[in-house]
């Protein structure tokens, strides 16, 4: 019996280390451990084995076992693996071949630089607002301190509907809007369309984007605005950017002030860019002008505040190096494509 | 306004700075320089040289050698020339072998100049060039002296009389100057003249400041035996000045005068012009000049023009006046238009002998309306429409009449006449130095304040707390003007940097805007770019759009003075914008082109427009190429459903929107309300706009979805028990839709429904005529139980009774 289990033992253990391939190993594995395969065989036939001896027989077959399933899973795995880097190597795939690009699409400059004023303000606790855009002469003028028969006023600045309804020429009259309201304190931000007479070309449009800001509180300073507008600067321009206030004049602030910032291209040490002059103007800014607190309802003794406005245009044409304002309104994608 | 560093310096003798030191310490202190021209920027090497001896050019016949010294110890160098008119001892401009000029003799300006170089013309050798007044950066109109064609001679004019061999010829001519442009704002009238200017640049550099002694001087004859003055409408002319000059003697002024006159950009004429010239840039006073034997009757009277009548200025044109527009008048008609032009017949001539001088204030806004109305601006108007100071008058026009005794250009007549019943008197305003410092969060003293304000003339009176305004400082009437005046001149760059602090403020969006950029980012996910059109367009529009006649759409907001045609009402559909730039893209062959687009409409509450419009934004979605209608109703119904619209999204095709496909168009419908339509372009409308190609446009009326959207969100639990799908195929009558279909599959599956989706549509040979084959997957689940036949058996009869209600029949 053990002679016949050796001899059983030697031929499969021949066989499997002459396999060639994965198909005729579940072959053999029936052939010897399968329901007639000859070791299931050899268990059969102890019935005919003296049953002392059976244990000592039974232990043989099943150590047999147990080696020729160790055997056929070795093979099995070192088939598999052969198998598997034989499929690999086949897969090789040209990876400089073109992407497959999902259509996906693009936003305006204007709407980005907006994007980036709006997270700059947000950050700073304003609160982001709108008004109207076709509005009445009293909020787009008169209570900007902007009196009847102010050259600003004219009728070539300014687009009319009817004597005391126009097409606002600044973001301004939102400031009002928000200040009549009365809730103080005032951290705001207001966004819009603009709209002023002037022929399309390369630097102007009739329809164009301010970013009007508004901050009313107790013991507000020309101080605060200057900082505010610093940080506002490098957060929008880079770390590295400087800022310079001069003095200028605005019917509904005093002071007054321009900005400039120190050009972006060559670092303020002087470009075509900005003109050999190291500086960039990108908004005008000043003190809410008591008057103005006044005419909102507000008491200029208690409250002070600062109001700036930015052209989003500008800043957008700016940082992006776009030359010529109609391709803003052109919407030809392989311009939009580019942001 | 344009002025000469010489000017200045004139009036601020101690101020020595270079250009750039000026135009940055001005800035920052109020007085904006837009940019500076160095007048020799690119001149070099030019000296005064004599022509000791002419010789014709052996082999040229249009040349001559010349010797000219050039140094006052007499040295000479050879010049070859062609110029046709120097002659043996002319005092010409020299440059040297290696200097430079400017341009060419025709007046053409090199950039950076010319360099001259020694060199042989025709084998003679020539070391320098003689040169014209072009050469020298110039021209004939600001050098009136200067020969019509060739060298510029010093020694023809006697003003040049002890020029110096050998010394500047660029200093001789007044180009070693700076001529410096400012922005000036409208606030700052005294600034438009250099008096204004040399006191702000005297106070920004801590010089002195000394201006022009004025005296009233001329003789003992009075002006009012000469002329009277009547205002009728002082409404409109708060002052009028007048002085009668006698004996005018018209010649050249002297070279001083045209000189910085030229420098600001103004053509010297005659002494009597350039006075007048001069006075109104150094005052900002404009004044106008007649021929006092012109005017009738020897009066002027000031009033308002008649309708309808007809007046000739002197440039030669005839005007249309009106009673908006103000005359000066004599005894018996108009002479001049008040401010703005004076008329061809009192107009000055070589030969005139006695000159009215008028120096008046006008009303700033009357000027500039009547400027506009006739489209006529002068020098003058422009200054008078900034609403001058009426004190400054007197002042400006005493200051011409003793120029013109200092030149000699005639005997001035003693005194004035002066209309002036309304004094303007110095401005007394309250000043508070601890508001100033509470406004600019500095702490200055209040002595450096008051230091400030002495500066510039303004004075502040212990007793009252009162700064006293002088009234050429129209801008200053408040303590918040005063504020800043303590401001500009402390520096702003010397002003803290600091952040606001206080009760500390939520930075937001509002709800509206938030739901507008979740738009952008899903049109953007799906492919669409965004553009951005104007608000305003063509009444022409709605043709395009075939809108018919009387359609609420046509009902706008109407701009009574618009750009133009194009530009002229307010938009009230957003579809034009969009297939505009469609059709841009179109044009230019771009392929596969989505664009979105958020913008407002414009619709009146009733017309005529008494109240504001209705601005509703509208977010409209516009495709060509790849994708069709579905694709696009799949963008609207994931945009729905991001904002938390998530009821049913219905569609009825009975939107009846002319510019949209007949077939294949339909109001998108929530919660039983129009919110927007979607559609395919009407084939005439795309004919209109010239794309070739089907377009596609959805549009959501923004409003409407911020009543709806919401941003709560409740977790529903994922299913334990598995869905059971049961699938039908239907032979369905072309007529009804698949919203019919589904609407009934909704109507009765229950609770158990879960989902449904067509999988097959079909119309074609083994479908009946008329019909089309419709395939639903429909899914049942419950959320307590594993479905078994008997239920789901139970609500598939259910809906298949009612679809067979609507004739449907199912497919075996």
């Amino acid at each position: 019996m053990k002679e016949q289990l050796n001899a059983i033992m030697e031929e499969a253990l021949q066989k499997i280390n002459a396999l060639v391939n994965l198909e005729t190993l579940n072959d053999i594995r029936v052939a010897y451990l399968g329901k007639k395969g000859e070791l299931t065989n050899v268990l059969k036939s102890m019935k005919d084995v003296a049953p002392e001896e059976r244990p000592m027989v039974g232990q043989l077959v099943n150590e047999a076992r147990a080696k020729l399933e160790e055997k056929l899973e070795e093979k099995k795995t070192a088939f598999e693996m052969k198998l598997r880097e034989e499929k690999i190597a086949k897969e090789t795939i040209d990876v400089t071949l073109p992407a497959k690009k999902p259509m996906v699409g693009h936003r305006h400059p204007n709407s980005i630089a907006l994007d980036e004023v709006e997270r700059i303000f947000v950050g700073m606790g304003y609160e982001v607002v709108e008004g109207p855009e076709v509005e009445y002469d009293y909020y787009n003028f008169e209570a900007l301190n902007i009196p009847a028969n102010h050259p600003a006023k004219d009728e070539q600045d300014t687009f009319y509907v009817t004597g005391d309804i126009l097409l606002r020429t600044q973001t301004s009259p939102v400031q009002v809007r928000v200040m009549e309201q009365g809730n103080l304190p005032i951290r705001m931000i207001a966004p819009g369309r603009v709209f002023r007479s002037d022929e399309v070309d390369a630097t102007h449009s009739p329809s164009f984007h301010q970013i009007e800001g508004l901050v009313i509180d107790k013991n507000i300073t020309f101080a605060d605005l200057k900082g505010t507008l610093a940080e506002f600067a490098k957060q929008l321009f880079g770390e590295n950017t400087k800022v310079k206030f001069r003095p200028h004049h605005f019917p509904f602030t005093e002071p007054s002030a321009e900005v400039d910032v120190t050009c972006f291209k060559c670092g303020g040490s002087g470009c075509r860019f900005c003109k050999g002059s190291g500086w960039i103007e990108i908004l005008g800014c000043g003190m809410v002008h008591p008057k103005v607190l006044k005419m909102s309802g507000i008491d200029p003794n208690e409250y002070s505040g600062f109001a700036f406005g930015v052209g989003l245009e500008r800043i957008a044409l700016l940082k992006y190096e776009i030359d010529d304002m109609r391709l803003l309104y052109e919407n030809d994608v392989r311009f939009l494509k580019q942001f | 306004m344009n002025t000469p560093l010489s000017w200045i310096k004139a009036y601020v003798p101690d101020l020595d700075v270079t250009a750039q030191e000026y135009t940055d310490a001005m800035t920052l202190s109020g007085t904006k320089v837009e940019g500076y021209e160095k007048l020799d920027a690119d001149l070099d090497k030019i000296v005064v040289g004599k022509i000791l001896k002419i010789e014709r050019h052996l082999d040229a016949d249009k040349l001559i050698v010349c010797q000219v010294q050039v140094t006052a110890e007499g040295e000479t160098v050879q010049i070859v020339t062609g110029a046709p008119n120097v002659k043996e001892g002319d005092v010409i401009p020299v440059v040297l072998d290696g200097g430079r000029v400017a341009g060419g003799h025709d007046g053409s300006k090199t950039a950076g100049g010319i360099k001259i170089k020694k060199g042989k013309l025709r084998g003679m050798e020539s070391y320098g060039m003689m040169c014209s007044i072009e050469e020298l950066g110039s021209s004939k109109e600001m050098y009136p002296e200067a020969p019509e064609d060739g060298i510029y001679i010093f020694s023809d004019h006697k003003s040049y009389d002890g020029i110096e061999i050998g010394s500047s010829a660029i200093k001789a001519l007044g180009l070693d100057d700076v001529v410096f442009e400012y922005e000036v704002t409208s606030n700052r009238v005294d600034c438009f003249g250099v008096i204004g200017i040399a006191r702000e640049a005297a106070a920004t550099f801590q010089k002195e400041l000394k201006l022009p002694v004025v005296k009233e001087t001329g003789n003992s004859e009075k002006a009012s035996d000469y002329i009277s003055v009547e205002v009728q409408d002082k409404d409109l002319c708060s002052r009028y000045v007048g002085r009668v000059v006698k004996n005018i003697k018209i010649g050249p002024s002297p070279m001083w005068m045209q000189r910085r006159l030229a420098a600001c950009g103004i053509r010297p004429i005659n002494n009597l012009v350039d006075i007048t010239n001069y006075v109104m840039e150094e005052y900002a006073q404009p004044m106008h000049a007649y021929d006092l034997d012109l005017v009738a009757g020897n009066k002027i009277i000031v009033r308002r023009g008649k309708d309808g009548e007809e007046f000739q200025t002197l440039d030669g044109q005839v005007r249309k006046i009106d009673s908006s527009i103000l005359m000066i008048c004599d005894a018996n008609k108009p002479v001049g238009i008040a401010g703005i032009m004076g008329g061809e017949n009192s107009k000055i001539t070589d030969e005139v002998k006695t000159v009215l001088f008028e120096a008046a204030c006008f009303n700033g806004t009357n000027i500039r309306l009547s400027g506009k109305k006739l489209g006529l601006r002068t020098d003058a108007a422009a200054k008078f429409e900034k609403g001058l100071d009426p004190n400054t008058a007197m002042e400006a026009i005493n200051r011409a009449c003793q120029l013109i005794e200092e030149l000699g250009a005639g005997e001035v007549v003693g005194g004035a006449v002066d209309v002036y019943d309304n004094v303007r008197e110095p401005m007394r305003v309250p000043y508070n130095s601890h508001r100033t410092n509470k406004i600019l969060g500095t702490n200055l003293e209040k002595e450096t304040m008051i230091g400030y304000f002495k500066k510039v003339d303004l004075e502040y009176d212990e007793t009252t707390g009162e700064v006293i305004v002088p009234t050429w400082r129209q801008d200053v009437e408040s303590q918040a003007d005063l504020d800043e005046e303590v401001a500009r001149f402390f520096g702003y760059d010397n002003i803290p940097t600091t952040l606001p602090t206080g009760e500390a403020t939520t930075g937001k969006l509002t709800f509206k805007l938030r739901l507008e950029g979740i738009a952008r980012n899903l049109a953007e996910q799906f492919g669409f770019n965004e553009g951005m059109s104007y608000s305003f367009e063509s009444p022409k529009v709605f043709d395009k759009l075939l809108i018919p006649q009387g359609d609420k759409l046509r009902d706008t907001v109407l701009i009574t003075n618009p750009l133009g045609e194009d530009y002229s009402v307010m938009r009230t559909i957003s579809l034009n914008g969009m297939l505009t730039s469609l059709a841009t893209n179109y044009n230019r062959r771009n392929k596969n082109v989505r664009l979105y687009e958020l913008g407002n409409i414009y619709l009146p509450k009733a017309l005529p427009i008494t109240e504001l419009p209705e601005e509703r934004m509208q977010f409209t979605l516009g495709m060509y190429g790849e994708g069709d209608f579905f694709d696009l109703k799949g963008v609207v119904e994931e945009y729905l459903e991001k904002v938390g619209m998530k009821n049913l999204v219905t569609y009825d095709p009975k939107a009846e929107k002319p510019f949209l496909h007949p077939g294949r168009q339909a109001n998108i419908m929530y919660d039983n309300t129009v919110i927007g339509y979607i559609g395919e372009i009407h084939p005439a409308v795309l004919n209109n706009y010239d794309i070739g190609d089907k377009a596609y446009v959805a549009v959501l009326d923004m409003p409407e979805i911020v009543s709806r959207a919401t941003f709560d969100v409740k977790y529903q639990g994922i299913a334990k028990y598995p869905a059971v799908t049961r699938d039908i195929s239907m032979q369905v009558n072309k007529e009804i839709l698949a919203g019919d279909v589904e609407a009934v599959i909704r109507k009765n599956g229950g609770s158990l429904l879960e989902s449904y989706h067509l999988f097959d549509i079909y119309e074609g040979v083994q479908i009946k005529q008329g019909y089309k084959s419709m395939a639903y997957s429909i899914s049942f689940r419950a959320k307590d139980r594993t479905l078994e036949d008997k239920d789901i058996n139970e609500v598939m009869t259910k809906i298949l009774n009612g679809l067979s209600k609507l004739g449907i029949e199912l497919r075996q």
